[in-house]
């Protein structure tokens, strides 16, 4: 992939930069490797100050009363997994802190086993003794029908969702027993990585939802521009990709802490320390990208 | 001349009806009916396109075109999945079930099925996702050159934003107090300026525009102007 | 004598401190005028409860309960009464009219009939936290209205828009001016084909990864109709590989007449169009390794994208093919106009198919588009103006312009 140099190279620093304009990428990937490989190994870590919009997603499950119904939505699968599943995780710690009876529901095929993960990972290692499933926690599993399903939950929950994960009847679920829609719900939190995801909840849930119940959204970066509008009126809190999580993560941390895997609630934060070095790497990538093409104007063919 | 007529009936009687559906609460519920509908079209698709697939990397194989391995490995992961999903092979027994084989959890990590999505799948998709990463590197390097005056405002936009992303827009300008006059300086400010008023604003035209795109698109359907999607065979 | 008085001065202590209490806790005076209506327009899940406060002093909250009656048949014993459920406690004296409008009623068969009454009765609680008995509103019945109210603002600015492309199109049918100015992506699909046939290079056609039911896919489907059709002419090989089957379907019913209408049908090749798999690294994982071993010389993407815009675009950038893309993902937008030669941007992408028909018809409905985004750029004019003048006076009659122009289009 090396591109033939058959254009006059200037000498010296100009010829050098020129060259460099004409980098083979493999280079630019193995910074790339190297800019988030090095500070995972080193564990660099670096201390957050959380944003407005991760406090105000902070605040709408903090001042929800104790044992408050919530419902968490994975609507993710494992390729996003690695920038949303520590905002998913810090999200269930938080709910459990706080006492509240949780409701796991997906839209994406896979978003059920990342809920799983979450149960597993979060739920039931730090808070097992006190949560038992059926009383304080349920999983709906995944249905298929993107916004639909939405829309049926607005209605009548037991028509999107006959029953549990497991195949047992909601009405056999003492939590749900009784829910008859989205009505029924003090928070509502999706954990989304496309469609359908926090935009379809904005469009098809928030109306049918209390004025004052919560609607918070975690999504990556890529999502994030189509969610800024909706926040603050439709959307309470809004995480925006692994920055989000590791500004989440700080606040829950340092409210609940936990005494074991304590890793388990650092995810967003141990990824702050590449996402640095890579931005960093990126961004001299282009200053000597732009220097390149500075260096090259004049000489034949030019760095495009 | 009935190939082309009986299409253009449906989707415009259909189309239309859906459109007035939006509006009556008798007829809310029709959106999710025809979304049912074509779930069940395209689960009966599928096994269209599974036998397409399995037609398609047998032909190459028996064939010996270049490339050929892929596509054994292509039927072997396919069959074998499909396999140890439908038959449940070692799936965890159903406590409520244990003696009913296909009561059983096939996607708990203890069964096949779960080990192959936990260490197969999952692993794959997020390679293939994380090298948005090392893509996102190299278009940077190659594309964002400041040719002209937008160029460079996307230049500024691009370093604000990375740098603000990360704990050196704090190291850089998180000593300016919030409360001073010169806080619009501070990097997590302009982040927060450039995010909700300028990108908002650009992305709000672009919807805009699609919406609007969709909308046009949809009455040519409706009312058979474009016929593009017809068969003129 | 003195146990006489002991006696007298505890007894009146009692009496006072009795007095004093009930003093203290005597609950405000009841609602009075307790209401019930079926809200308007709706789909019958709503039902507004109104009372009037007559110690607005003394009234802290108001509690409201609902009972559903069925009716009773004929022939039939009633039924027993159902339980009283809470709905609301809510601030008793909010508004002009105080009122709460109960929504979320059950209105499926299952749970309640058309014909079943809702009874609402109200309490007050005082400021010491002692309630009032309830008064009852008499019997309503939530009925689902022919036309939701609050659809309507929608309904107008679809008639709007609907209204501008349709007269487009039936102006340019009676030979008013259509024209559309160059769109470089479109232009460029000779191009790309043309230095496809030259090199000896298959052309690679992504038609995004959603199904037919998306109308991006629709609309990649019809201009993959057109390249198939350039391709057939310039007898250029064409590859198609989709993610869904459906759309693997339309896009083989679409090439097949493409080749048809360039008078070449035995240059079609159905195997070229091929499913892959509908999930979506692994389809952008046999695109990528199709593109480095085959190396296509002209790629276009065209449909509804993901987070594999990127890897795509940039596999292309690697192996040098010109790449034209279109999407309506904002999202991704951003990745094909870095990487890509052409991007077809949003609209740009939906007036694809009447671009290349060349139709009067077709091209009216690009006109229409326009107009109907010079309609929404007014409407938003209009709404900043009204905004921001409303600021400055508060109270005066421009607020409530605002508040209505704002009402109508916010819902």
């Amino acid at each position: 992939m090396t591109t033939k140099n058959t254009e006059q190279t200037p000498d010296g620093i100009r010829g050098f930069f020129v060259r460099l304009g004409r980098l083979d990428r493999r280079w630019i990937f193995l910074a790339m490797g190297l800019s988030i490989a090095v500070p995972i190994l080193l564990g660099l870590r670096f201390p957050e100050v959380p944003s407005p919009m991760a406090r105000a997603t902070f605040d709408a499950v903090e001042d929800l009363p104790e044992g408050s119904l919530v419902l968490l939505s994975f609507d993710f699968d494992p390729a996003s997994k690695a920038e949303l599943q520590p905002m998913a995780n810090a999200l269930v710690h938080h709910c459990a802190a706080k006492g509240h009876k949780i409701v796991f529901m997906a839209l994406w095929p896979l978003g059920k086993q990342m809920a799983d993960q979450a149960i597993k990972d979060v739920l039931l290692e730090f808070h097992g003794g006190k949560y038992t499933y059926g009383t304080d926690y349920v999983k709906l599993g995944f249905k298929a029908g993107n916004e639909g399903v939405i829309k049926l939950m607005t209605t009548n929950l037991a028509e999107a969702f006959p029953t549990d994960a497991a195949g047992t009847a909601l009405s056999n679920l003492p939590l749900v027993a009784d829910i008859r829609d989205l009505d029924s719900f003090k928070l509502v939190s999706t954990v989304s990585a496309g469609y359908p995801g926090a935009k379809e909840w904005v469009q098809f849930g928030r109306e049918s939802m209390k004025s004052d119940a919560q609607l918070t959204a975690g999504s990556t970066g890529v999502q994030a521009s189509q969610l800024f509008p909706y926040y603050p009126k439709q959307l309470n809190g809004l995480l925006v990709a692994v920055k989000g999580a590791a500004e989440y993560e700080t606040l829950v941390t340092e409210k609940y802490p936990v005494d074991r895997n304590a890793g388990r609630l650092e995810q967003g934060r141990i990824r702050m320390g590449p996402q640095l070095v890579a931005h960093l790497l990126m961004i001299a990538l282009i200053v000597l990208g732009n220097i390149a093409m500075i260096a090259s104007r004049g000489t034949q063919g030019g760095a495009r | 001349m009935l190939r082309r007529t009986v299409p253009i009936l449906i989707l415009a009687s259909s189309g239309l009806l859906l459109f007035v559906s939006a509006f009556s609460p008798f007829t809310v519920g029709l959106q999710e009916i025809v979304l049912k509908w074509f779930n069940i079209l395209a689960a009966v698709a599928f096994v269209l396109g599974a036998g397409n697939l399995l037609a398609v990397n047998l032909e190459q194989i028996s064939s010996h075109r270049p490339g050929w391995a892929y596509s054994a490995i292509t039927l072997a992961a396919f069959v074998g999945t499909l396999a140890v999903g439908m038959l449940k092979v070692g799936a965890v027994p159903n406590p409520m079930y244990p003696d009913v084989h296909f009561a059983g959890a096939h996607d708990d990590p203890q069964a096949p099925f779960g080990w192959i999505y936990g260490y197969m799948l999952v692993p794959l998709t997020s390679t293939m996702f994380a090298l948005l990463a090392f893509y996102v590197a190299s278009a940077a390097f190659r594309a964002f050159r400041a040719k002209n005056f937008e160029a460079i405002l996307l230049l500024g936009t691009a370093f604000i934003i990375l740098l603000s992303q990360t704990a050196a827009g704090m190291f850089l300008t998180g000593w300016i107090p919030e409360d001073s006059v010169f806080s619009f300086l501070r990097l997590d400010v302009i982040k927060r300026g450039i995010t909700e008023y300028v990108q908002t604003a650009g992305m709000r035209a672009i919807l805009i525009g699609i919406a609007l795109g969709v909308a046009a698109t949809s009455l040519r359907l409706i009312f058979g102007i474009d016929k593009s999607y017809l068969s003129k065979t | 004598m003195q146990r006489i008085w002991r006696v007298c001065a505890t007894l009146a202590t009692i009496a006072t401190l009795s007095g004093l209490s009930a003093f203290a806790a005597a609950a405000p005076p009841a609602p009075t005028d307790v209401s019930a209506v079926d809200v308007p327009g709706d789909g019958g899940a709503a039902i507004h409860v109104r009372w009037s406060v007559p110690a607005p002093a003394e009234t802290k909250l108001a509690v409201i309960e609902r009972r559903i009656v069925a009716p009773v048949k004929e022939g039939e014993a009633a039924p027993a009464d159902a339980p009283w459920t809470e709905v609301a406690r809510v601030d008793a004296k909010k508004g002009a009219e105080p009122g709460y409008t109960v929504s979320g009623l059950p209105n499926s068969e299952a749970d309640r009939h058309a014909s079943d009454q809702i009874v609402f009765r109200v309490a007050f609680i005082g400021v010491d936290d002692q309630q009032t008995a309830f008064v009852e509103a008499a019997p309503v019945v939530a009925r689902a209205n022919l036309i939701l109210f609050k659809k309507i603002p929608l309904a107008i600015v679809c008639a709007v828009v609907f209204a501008s492309v349709l007269g487009w199109i039936f102006l340019a049918r009676s030979g008013g001016s259509v024209r559309i100015r160059r769109i470089a992506a479109l232009e460029a699909i000779d191009e790309a084909v043309g230095r496809a046939t030259e090199m000896g290079r298959p052309v690679l056609f992504v038609p995004g990864i959603q199904d037919m039911n998306d109308i991006q896919t629709v609309a990649g489907v019809t201009i993959l109709g057109r390249v198939a059709k350039t391709a057939a002419e310039y007898d250029a090989k064409l590859e198609v590989p989709t993610s869904r089957s459906i759309v693997m379907t339309a896009a083989r019913e679409t090439v097949q007449s493409a080749h048809f209408a360039a008078g070449r049908p035995e240059t079609y090749d159905e195997s070229a169009i091929r499913y892959i798999t509908d999930e979506q690294f692994g389809y952008v994982a046999y695109v990528a390794g199709r593109m480095v071993r085959e190396k296509p010389a002209a790629c276009f993407y065209m449909g509804a994208f993901y987070a594999e815009s990127l890897v795509l675009a940039e596999n292309g950038n690697a192996i040098g093919a010109i790449q034209v893309a279109g999407t309506a993902e904002a999202s991704q937008l951003p990745f094909f106009v870095a990487a890509c030669d052409y991007t077809l941007i949003g609209e740009e992408f939906y007036a694809a198919s009447a671009y290349l028909s060349g139709e009067r018809d077709q091209l009216g409905s690009i006109k229409g588009q326009d107009a109907g985004k010079l309609f929404a750029a007014a409407a938003i004019l209009t709404g900043v103006v009204l905004a921001t003048l409303a600021s400055f006076t508060p109270s005066g009659p421009l607020a409530g312009v605002s508040s209505a122009f704002r009402a109508f289009f916010g819902g």
